[in-house]
C-alpha cells in the first residue's frame, strides 16, 4: 500500500469517466452531469474540444483548424444544455461558388429566383430539375432528421423497446408510399454522380453538388454509397432552415467550450493532459481507467468517445474486449483520405471570375468543375498520392465572423480531399507536408492571382497528423466511413451499435456509433440516454423537438 | 436587391444578381395606378397585391372591367406531330374533344394519381398547344415528352398577358374593333388584328364572371393597355392586384395551387397532395378516354375504392371568414378536416369557405362546424360557426357564359 494520502485520492470513485472531451463526449458529459451523475471527463490533449477546436497558432488568429462549419449540431441539445448561455451563436452565412477551368463560376444563392437564373445561365434544362433535386432532398431530410436522436433498433431483438422502433421505423417506411420506398432504398446504395445524373445534365452543377458526397469519404464521385454522404451534409439546419450551415461565433471551439461550460454547470470535471492507456476491467466489469502516467481512476462506467478501432484496439486489453468485437474492430474501416490547410491571410483574396461587388466570396467555394476530376482525384488517392487536382472546399469565416482574426485580416479554412493518411505507404514528413501545401496553394492561386501573396502562415494537416494529435483514426473526420455496411444498426458493427461496449459499464459516444460524423452532438446525446436508462434515471437527453 | 432601374436582368448579364425580380411589360402602366407599392414575386415577376384598396378593385371584376397582369403565369408551348398525343398522355380529359379555337381547363397528375398543378391548355392550331399554369411546368413536360414527336418551350418571358374581367369587359373589345369578339363563347380562342401582329383573345378566367384573357408579345403590352383604356373610359375600369382577385376567385368556388392543395411534384410529405377526386374535379377525368394517361391506374383504383378527402364550398355561418380553420362534425366533435381558403363575398353575400373534409362527410347539404379565430382590436376571439356544404360555386352569374354577353 502507498501513503494513506495517495490511497484516499485513489479512492475517489466516479459514476462515469468519460475518455476524450471532443464536442460528442462532453455533450455526453454534460447530459448525465446534468441528470446528477459525479462525471470525469479526460483528455490527452492540453485543450479541449478534439475536432472541434479554435487554436491560436499565429498571431490573433483563431484557427478552426479541424472541423470549421456547423449545421448538423443538434437544436435541442443546443436548448437542452443552455448553450447559449455558455457563449454559444452559430451564425449562418450565405453565397459560395465553384470555379470552371475555362474561367467562369457558378453561384450559390440563397435566393430561390437568383438561383434558378444561375443556373439557367449555365444550363437552361436543369433550371427545373433543380427544384425537383430540391424537393426530393427535403423528402429525405425528413425522413432521416427524426431518427437522430433515437438509438437505431437491433433488427434482431426481440425486447419490447427494439420492436417497438422497428415499428416507428416501419411506418415511417410504409409511409413514403411505394415509389419514394423504392428511390429511398436506391439513394442509399447508388453514386453521388449515378444520383444527380437523375436531375442534371450540366457536369459543373453535378460537379457543385457533388462535393459533400466526397467529403471526407474514401469514395469516389462514383462509387455506391456516396449519395448518402450527400445527404448527411444535407440534413443538418441552422435554426429550422434545412441545409443551411453556419460559423459558430469564434470558431468551432466555441462549440466545445459552451459544452464544457454545461458540464461544468452541472457539476461535471474537466481533466487535460490525461491521456488513457488503458480500461480497466474486473470479472467483465469497468472499473475505471489508468491514465498514461499510471494514475487509476475508478468508475463504475467508462465512456470512450474515440473511434471504434481506438477504442476496442487501443485502450483495451484484447482479452477484455474479446475476440468478435477485436476482430471486428479490424475490420472497422475509417481511412484516412483528406487533408487540411488552415491559412491566415492578409486580406481577402481576388477571384478573376466572379463580378465585382460578389458577395458570394462569403460561402463555401470549390474548383472541381466536372464529375471525372472527382474521380481522377481519387484514383491517385488509391495509389497513396495526394490528388493534384483536388476537391478543396475552402471558406474564409472572418468575411462573416470578425471574432477570429485582427481587423482587415482574414482566416481561410481549406479543406482537401483526396489526401491518403500514408504516403504511398510511407509516413508523413515536413518535407511531404510541405509539397502537399504547395500543391494546394497553387491550385487555389490559379483562379486568385494575389492569394500567395496575401499568405501569413500556413498550417498544413495531414490524415496521419490529425490521427497523432486527436486520435481520429488515419484523420477519417467521421470517426468511420459513412458507408451503408457501417450506419444504423451496424455502427459501428453488429453487438455495438446501441453505445454499449462489449462489456458491462462500458459505452461509446463518438461519431463511431450512429448517427455518424459531423459536429452533430447526436452521438453523444444518445448514449447517454442509454447510460441513464441502465441506471434506471429519468432521462436528461431529449429526443427529436422537430414539429412536422 | 431590388434593382430601381425597372430593367430586367438576363441570366446572361454577369451582374444577374443584382436583382431578384423581373418586370412585366405591363409593370409601368400599373405603376401609374399604384398608390401603396405592395408587392411580391410571383415566380421571377413582381406582381401587386393590391393597387389601391382590395375591395374597390374586387368590384371592378364585378361592377365594371379588371386588369390584371397574368404575364408571370407559366406558359409553354408544345408544337409536333404528336402534341395532341402528348397532351392526352399528360392530361386526365379527353383532348381530342378540343378542338382547334378551344380552351381546356384542365389538371395534370402524377404516376400516383396526385395533382401537380391546374391550367388552361390551348389549342392554337391542329399541332400546337399552349400551356400555362401558375407553377413551373418545364421538368414536367421534359419528362412526359419522352418518346414523343414534339417540340416544347417556355414562353413566360415572349408572351405578355392580362386578364381582362368583368361584365362590361365584351363592350370595351367591341369599341376596341375585335370584330365578331361577341361571338365568342366561353373556352373559346381567336386571334385579332392588332398593330404589330396579331394577338389572342380567349374567353376565360379565373373570377367566375364574363371575361377574358389578352396575349400579346411584349412590344405590344403597352399599346394594348393605352387601347383598352381608351376604348374603356367610360366602364370605370382598373387594374387590380392580387388580393381582390382571391376574393373573386373563391366566391367563384376556385381553388389555387399552393393555397388549397400542394403540387404533388413538389409535396414532400407523404400524404398532403391531393387527387383530382379530391379536389372535386371528377368531370376533368375520363378514364374511359381510351389512352393511358398519367396516373390513370391510380385514379381508377381509387375511383373504385373512394377517395380520402371530399373538397366542399361551406356556406359559414355568420361573417367571420372561417380562415385556416379546423373542421368538425359538430361543434367541440371530432375533427373532420379543414379550411383552405376563406373569404366573404360581397356579390353573392356570402360567407364562403373551401376546403377538405374526411370523406364520407361533406356531402351537398351536410352541416359540418368550423372553429373560427378572429381578432378585434388585437384581442383573439372564437367562435364555433355553423357550416352548410354548398351545391356550386356561391358566385355563377348567368353572364358568365351568356353569348353574345349584354353590354353591362
Amino acid at each position: 500500500m502507498k501513503s494513506a494520502l495517495k490511497g484516499k485520492k485513489l479512492m475517489k470513485k466516479y459514476d462515469v469517466i468519460v475518455v476524450g472531451a471532443g464536442h460528442n463526449g462532453l455533450t455526453n458529459a454534460a447530459f448525465l452531469a446534468k441528470a446528477g451523475l459525479d462525471v470525469l471527463v479526460v483528455e490527452k490533449n492540453d485543450y479541449i474540444g478534439g475536432a472541434t477546436v479554435s487554436r491560436n497558432l499565429h498571431g490573433d488568429w483563431k484557427y478552426s483548424n479541424c472541423s470549421y462549419l456547423a449545421s448538423l449540431f443538434r437544436p435541442e441539445i443546443y436548448r437542452h444544455l443552455n448553450l447559449a448561455k455558455h457563449g454559444l451563436q452559430v451564425v449562418t452565412y450565405n453565397g459560395g461558388f465553384t470555379l470552371t477551368d475555362c474561367g467562369d463560376y457558378l453561384g450559390s444563392y440563397s435566393d430561390h429566383e437568383v438561383m434558378r437564373r444561375e443556373i439557367r445561365r449555365h444550363s437552361p434544362v436543369d433550371v427545373d430539375a433543380y427544384d425537383r433535386y430540391y424537393h426530393q432532398m427535403a423528402k429525405w431530410c425528413r425522413f432521416i432528421r427524426p431518427m437522430l436522436l433515437r438509438t437505431p433498433p437491433d433488427p434482431t431483438s426481440f425486447k419490447f423497446r427494439d420492436l417497438d422502433e422497428l415499428r416507428w421505423l416501419g411506418k415511417k417506411f410504409f409511409d413514403l408510399g411505394p415509389r419514394d420506398l423504392h428511390d429511398f432504398m436506391k439513394f442509399f446504395t447508388v453514386s453521388v454522380g449515378e444520383f444527380l445524373d437523375e436531375f442534371f445534365h450540366s457536369d459543373l452543377i453535378k460537379a457543385h453538388k457533388a462535393g459533400s458526397a466526397v467529403v471526407g469519404t474514401n469514395l469516389g464521385a462514383m462509387s455506391p454509397g456516396t449519395a448518402y454522404v450527400l445527404l448527411h451534409h444535407y440534413m443538418g439546419d441552422v435554426d429550422g432552415a434545412v441545409g443551411a450551415w453556419g460559423f459558430p461565433r469564434g470558431g468551432m471551439g466555441a462549440v466545445s467550450g459552451a459544452l464544457a461550460g454545461a458540464v461544468k454547470e452541472h457539476g461535471g470535471e474537466i481533466r487535460t493532459n490525461a491521456g488513457v492507456d488503458q480500461i480497466m476491467v474486473k470479472n467483465g466489469k469497468v472499473t475505471g481507467v489508468r491514465l498514461e502516467n499510471g494514475e487509476e481512476i475508478n468508475a463504475d462506467r467508462v465512456v470512450s468517445n474515440l473511434d471504434a478501432r481506438k477504442t476496442f484496439l487501443g485502450m483495451m486489453d484484447p482479452k477484455d474486449a474479446g475476440e468478435k468485437v477485436v476482430k471486428a474492430a479490424k475490420r472497422y474501416k475509417s481511412r484516412g483520405s483528406s487533408g487540411k490547410l488552415n491559412i491566415a491571410l492578409n486580406g481577402v483574396p481576388e477571384f478573376t471570375a466572379l463580378p465585382k461587388g460578389s458577395e458570394l466570396i462569403k460561402g463555401d467555394f470549390h474548383i472541381v468543375d466536372n464529375m471525372e476530376a472527382y474521380e481522377r482525384g481519387y484514383d491517385e488517392w488509391k495509389d497513396g498520392k495526394w490528388s493534384t487536382h483536388p476537391y478543396l472546399d475552402l471558406l474564409i469565416p472572418t468575411l462573416t465572423d470578425p471574432t477570429m482574426a485582427p481587423p482587415g485580416k482574414h482566416f481561410m479554412t481549406c479543406f482537401v480531399q483526396y489526401c491518403p493518411s500514408r504516403v504511398e505507404g510511407k509516413d508523413w514528413t515536413p518535407v511531404l507536408l510541405k509539397q502537399f501545401g504547395d500543391n494546394v496553394i497553387d491550385n487555389i492561386a490559379k483562379y486568385s492571382p494575389n492569394f500567395k501573396d496575401l499568405i501569413e502562415h500556413v498550417e498544413i494537416r495531414s490524415g496521419q497528423v490529425i490521427d497523432n494529435e486527436i486520435g481520429l483514426t488515419e484523420g477519417n473526420i467521421f470517426q468511420g466511413e459513412l458507408s451503408l455496411n457501417q450506419l444504423m444498426f451496424n455502427r459501428p458493427f453488429h453487438g455495438c451499435a446501441q453505445y454499449r461496449g462489449p462489456v458491462n459499464g462500458l459505452y461509446l459516444s463518438g461519431s463511431t456509433t450512429h448517427p455518424g460524423g459531423g459536429v452533430m452532438g447526436a452521438p453523444g446525446a444518445n448514449s447517454a440516454r442509454e447510460i441513464l436508462i441502465d441506471m434506471n434515471i429519468s432521462t436528461t437527453v431529449p429526443e427529436d423537438e422537430g414539429d412536422d | 436587391m431590388f434593382s430601381e432601374t425597372n430593367e430586367n436582368r438576363s441570366e446572361h448579364d454577369p451582374m444577374h444578381w443584382k436583382s431578384a425580380v423581373k418586370y412585366s411589360p405591363f409593370y409601368n402602366k400599373i405603376k401609374e395606378y399604384d398608390y401603396v407599392n405592395k408587392w411580391h414575386r410571383w415566380a421571377e415577376y413582381t406582381t401587386p397585391d393590391m393597387l389601391e384598396d382590395p375591395t374597390i378593385e374586387y368590384f371592378a371584376i364585378r361592377n365594371s372591367a379588371s386588369i390584371f397582369d397574368i404575364t408571370p403565369m407559366s406558359k409553354y408551348r408544345i408544337k409536333g406531330p404528336e402534341a395532341l398525343d402528348f397532351m392526352n398522355r399528360l392530361l386526365p380529359r379527353d383532348m381530342t374533344k378540343i378542338r382547334v379555337g378551344r380552351v381546356a381547363y384542365t389538371v395534370w397528375c402524377d404516376d400516383e394519381g396526385m395533382v401537380c398543378d391546374d391550367g388552361t391548355v390551348f389549342r392554337v392550331a391542329e399541332d400546337e398547344y399552349l400551356l400555362c399554369a401558375q407553377e413551373r411546368q418545364m421538368e414536367i413536360l421534359r419528362r412526359n415528352a419522352i418518346g414523343m414527336d414534339i417540340e416544347y418551350s417556355e414562353v413566360t418571358d415572349e408572351v405578355a398577358a392580362i386578364s381582362f374581367q368583368g361584365p362590361c369587359t365584351c363592350a370595351i373589345l367591341k369599341n376596341m374593333g375585335f370584330k365578331d369578339v361577341e361571338t365568342m363563347k366561353m373556352f373559346d380562342v381567336r386571334y385579332f388584328d392588332f398593330p404589330g401582329g396579331e394577338i389572342m383573345i380567349s374567353r376565360t378566367g379565373y373570377t367566375g364572371d364574363l371575361g377574358y384573357e389578352i396575349w400579346t408579345k411584349n412590344d405590344q403590352a403597352e399599346p394594348l393597355w393605352d387601347a383598352i383604356y381608351a376604348a374603356g373610359k367610360d366602364y370605370a375600369i382598373r387594374p387590380i392586384g392580387g388580393d381582390a382577385l382571391e376574393i373573386a376567385r373563391i366566391e367563384a368556388g376556385l381553388i389555387a395551387a399552393n393555397v388549397d392543395f400542394s403540387p404533388a411534384n413538389e409535396t414532400v410529405r407523404p400524404g398532403h397532395a391531393k387527387s383530382p377526386y379530391e379536389l372535386g374535379l371528377d368531370w376533368l377525368v375520363k378514364l374511359d378516354k381510351g389512352v393511358v394517361f398519367n396516373g390513370r391506374r391510380a385514379l381508377k383504383k381509387e375511383k373504385e375504392n373512394g377517395s380520402r378527402y371530399r373538397f366542399v364550398r361551406l356556406d359559414v355561418e355568420g361573417n367571420k371568414p372561417a380562415h385556416n380553420a379546423y373542421l368538425f362534425d359538430n361543434e367541440d366533435g371530432k375533427n373532420i378536416g379543414y379550411v383552405s381558403s376563406a373569404a366573404w363575398a360581397p356579390s353573392a353575400k356570402t360567407n364562403v369557405g373551401l376546403g377538405f373534409v374526411d370523406m364520407p362527410h361533406g356531402e351537398v347539404g351536410d352541416v359540418v362546424w368550423a372553429e373560427i379565430y378572429y381578432q378585434k382590436e388585437l384581442k383573439w376571439n372564437r367562435r364555433w360557426a355553423k357550416c352548410t356544404v354548398m351545391a356550386g360555386p356561391a358566385w355563377n352569374p348567368p353572364r358568365k357564359t351568356l353569348t353574345p354577353p349584354a353590354d353591362f
